[in-house]
């Protein structure tokens, strides 16, 4: 386990490489280029704002903020588990050829994506400031620490997406439909005391539930967040990394054969 | 445990694929058609060991398919054994497969730091190698031009500098030292065994006995999964190209039983021909038959007094032999069959390369025998003390021919051998020669 560790960092150089591979080529070729980094979102936002604060109107104040500061994450999340799904089959040719640890392909792939957060992250933090809400320097400290705890969530995701997909070529397209299904079940659009009661134990199993309400703490209520809402995330990330870095390894072996 | 002297230990390594006969990786496909999932069973390897030592070259040989390649895959980690253990020690590099990951658009410069970091070396590393690589690359004005314009020469040199200067420990080579012009493969060449003398342990598959003997210690011959023999190349390889000639003997007869087959079948058919109803579809195969018999007269013609029945060499122990080394003895024996006496026979052999050079050709009439006549049925022979011609493929060509050049036997190709040899001189035949220095 730790010589694996070791590996990986040994192999840091190629994941850096990837990653910068992955930012630059994303956009390649559009007219706009980088720039869909942040529109990409804040059109999806513009969307959101109009049904549920237009035609579904609620009562949380100032909701393209709540919402922001949700989406974006989750936006993250959402993207490592359904781009991460192709990561290895999109590069057979490197995997069926030549050695390298495996998990680079999953690390790198979710790197990128939250170097891409962190771009919209500025975004964030000026619609924070432009609204007048403001920010909390004690509570913007948290924020290293959630973002840690997704980042171990979305990667742990990957692993087992990207090594599931090579077997079955399906999951990249059901992932779609998962993904939306899962992004209802997560209060990203809408406050957790909006949830039935009995309703929320469930709700609480699923890990996203406490990553976005932490950054909905630390952003939107300008509070930090609960010990227990943190622990949760960090134990059901953990989890879900243990899982998918065990299933990647027991399936990995068999990667050049089925690609 | 590995055994500290050792780089690299196999123990009963077995390796099996699954061929699909079908494969379906959808949902739809493997809920629907169960029988698409069928597969067959294919052992590659049935339980090889060996264990190679710090510094040690070796190469791997045997025919396509005998799973040569398959360990050395197995070796780089890119698959896993079935059964069985691999131990190896140190940093692996591989020229498995040159340029992966190179992106045509980045400069050669970029793509040399994305190429190193595919092998596990560090910024800090690369930046170390870089003169070496660029120097050893001779790529040095080229280097800001995207790879696209490089032409295919380029680029593999670019890939093969890349990964020779990673400095493993181990480093596992497939079939590439065919990279770049004369010079270049001099080059790498030089630079293998420079990198073997600072001890690195090198794992070669070739199909190039020469270019093993030039670097391994040791070879081992991988035999459909299996390995038949171990040990130094020169004492290997004969054993290893006589038994692909004897191989290459039982195809061609079994391509001879064919034809005749096609004649039988052909016989029948010219009976069959009375019958009008069959014409068309006789004529067809008729056309097939003629053909077949074309490509026998083209290599073979004469009128027939006399016919050849075999041809075969022989060495030093009188065994028939496919290969020899240069300088070896070898015989040539042929059985005749007399149908009409033949007046003032003469015997010819010529011997020619693959490429169709005529490497020497002689017969009794030129070395000017008493004349003779063929009343029965015999068998000539031809001692070659010293079979001087240089490694590479031949073919022996046999004639009988009588007084006035008119042939009555000549078969072109009559027997195909094969020259191996350790020295390295150049050229068609090696000159008994001296030097004084």
């Amino acid at each position: 386990m730790i010589k694996h560790f070791k590996e990986l960092y040994d192999y840091r150089q190629m994941i850096f490489s990837l990653v910068k591979k992955e930012l630059r080529g994303r956009y390649k070729g559009s007219v706009l280029g980088f720039l869909w980094t942040f529109i990409n979102p804040l059109l999806q936002l513009l969307v959101y704002t109009f049904v549920f604060s237009i035609i579904m109107p609620n009562n949380i104040e100032k909701f393209y903020l709540y919402l922001f500061v949700g989406l974006i994450p989750w936006l993250f999340f959402s993207g490592s588990m359904t781009g991460g799904a192709a990561c290895i089959v999109n590069q057979k040719d490197m995997v069926k050829k030549i050695y390298f640890p495996r998990e680079v392909m999953p690390v790198s792939y979710v790197a990128s994506g939250f170097v891409n957060m962190l771009f919209c992250f500025i975004v964030i933090f000026a619609v924070v400031i432009v609204s007048g809400v403001g920010v909390n320097p004690v509570a913007l400290l948290c924020l290293p620490i959630i973002m840690a705890v997704e980042f171990v969530m979305a990667l742990g995701g990957a692993m087992l997406t990207s090594a599931l997909t090579v077997y079955f070529r399906d999951l990249e397209y059901i992932l779609g439909i998962l993904m939306m299904a899962w992004m209802y079940f997560t209060p990203v659009v809408y406050s957790m005391e909006m949830v039935p009661e009995r309703l929320r134990p469930l709700f609480n199993l699923n890990p996203m539930t406490p990553v976005i309400n932490a950054y909905r703490d630390v952003l939107y209520y300008k509070q930090i967040p609960h010990l227990s809402t943190l622990l949760q995330g960090l134990i059901l990330g953990v989890i879900v990394l243990i899982i998918g870095s065990i299933s990647f390894n027991k399936l990995q072996k068999g990667f050049a054969e089925e690609l | 445990m590995i055994d500290k002297n050792n780089a690299i230990e196999v123990r009963d390594v077995t390796k099996k694929f699954k061929v699909y006969l079908d494969k379906g990786g959808q949902l739809k496909e493997r809920l629907l058609f169960k029988n698409r999932n069928r597969y067959e069973e294919r052992w590659v390897l049935n339980g090889i060991s060996f264990s190679v030592k710090k510094g040690e070259a070796i190469g791997l040989i045997g025919h396509n398919g005998c799973g040569k390649s398959t360990t050395l895959k197995l070796l780089t980690r890119i698959m896993y054994p079935d059964s069985g253990t691999i131990e190896m020690s140190g940093r692996v590099s591989s020229l498995i497969e040159l340029g992966a990951g190179f992106h045509p658009d980045m400069s050669g410069r970029e793509n040399i730091y994305t190429n190193a970091a595919i092998f596990g070396l560090t910024k800090k590393e690369i930046d170390e190698r870089l003169p070496e690589i660029i120097e050893f690359s001779e790529m040095e004005p080229f280097l800001d031009n995207p790879v696209r314009t490089y032409s295919s020469g380029m680029y593999m040199r670019l890939a093969f500098s890349v990964a020779i200067n990673v400095n493993a420990d181990i480093l596992l080579i497939d079939e590439i030292l065919a990279v770049g012009d004369v010079n270049f493969q001099a080059k790498c060449f030089n630079k293998l065994r420079e990198i073997k003398a600072q001890g690195t342990t090198i794992v070669i598959v070739s199909h190039s006995m020469g270019q093993i003997e030039q670097i391994c210690d040791r070879s081992i011959w991988i035999h459909d999964g299996k390995i038949k023999a171990e040990g130094k190349p020169r004492d290997v390889h004969p054993q290893y190209l006589d038994f692909m000639g004897q191989k290459r003997q039982e195809i061609a007869e079994k391509e001879n039983q064919s034809k005749e087959a096609v004649k039988n079948k052909d016989a029948v058919q010219n009976k069959d021909n009375q019958k009008t109803e069959n014409r068309e579809a006789a004529d067809g195969d008729d056309k097939a038959a003629q053909a077949q018999k074309e490509a026998e007269q083209n290599k073979r013609w004469g009128n027939g007094r006399a016919r050849i029945l075999s041809v075969t060499m022989r060495d030093k122990d009188g065994k028939d032999k496919k290969v020899f080394g240069t300088g070896d003895q070898a015989e040539i024996v042929m059985k005749y069959k007399v149908k009409k006496d033949v007046i003032d026979a003469v015997f010819g052999i010529g011997i020619f390369r693959s490429d169709g050079l005529q490497c020497y050709g002689t017969n009794t009439r030129i070395e000017q025998f008493d004349k003779f006549d063929l009343k029965k049925d015999g068998e000539v022979k031809v001692m070659i003390e010293k079979l001087n011609l240089l490694p590479g493929q031949y073919t022996l060509d046999i004639a009988i021919e009588s007084d006035d050049a008119t042939p009555v036997d000549y078969f072109k190709e009559a027997y195909k051998f094969e020259v191996f040899s350790g020295i390295g001189d150049v050229g068609v035949v090696r000159l008994d020669h001296r030097w004084e220095v």
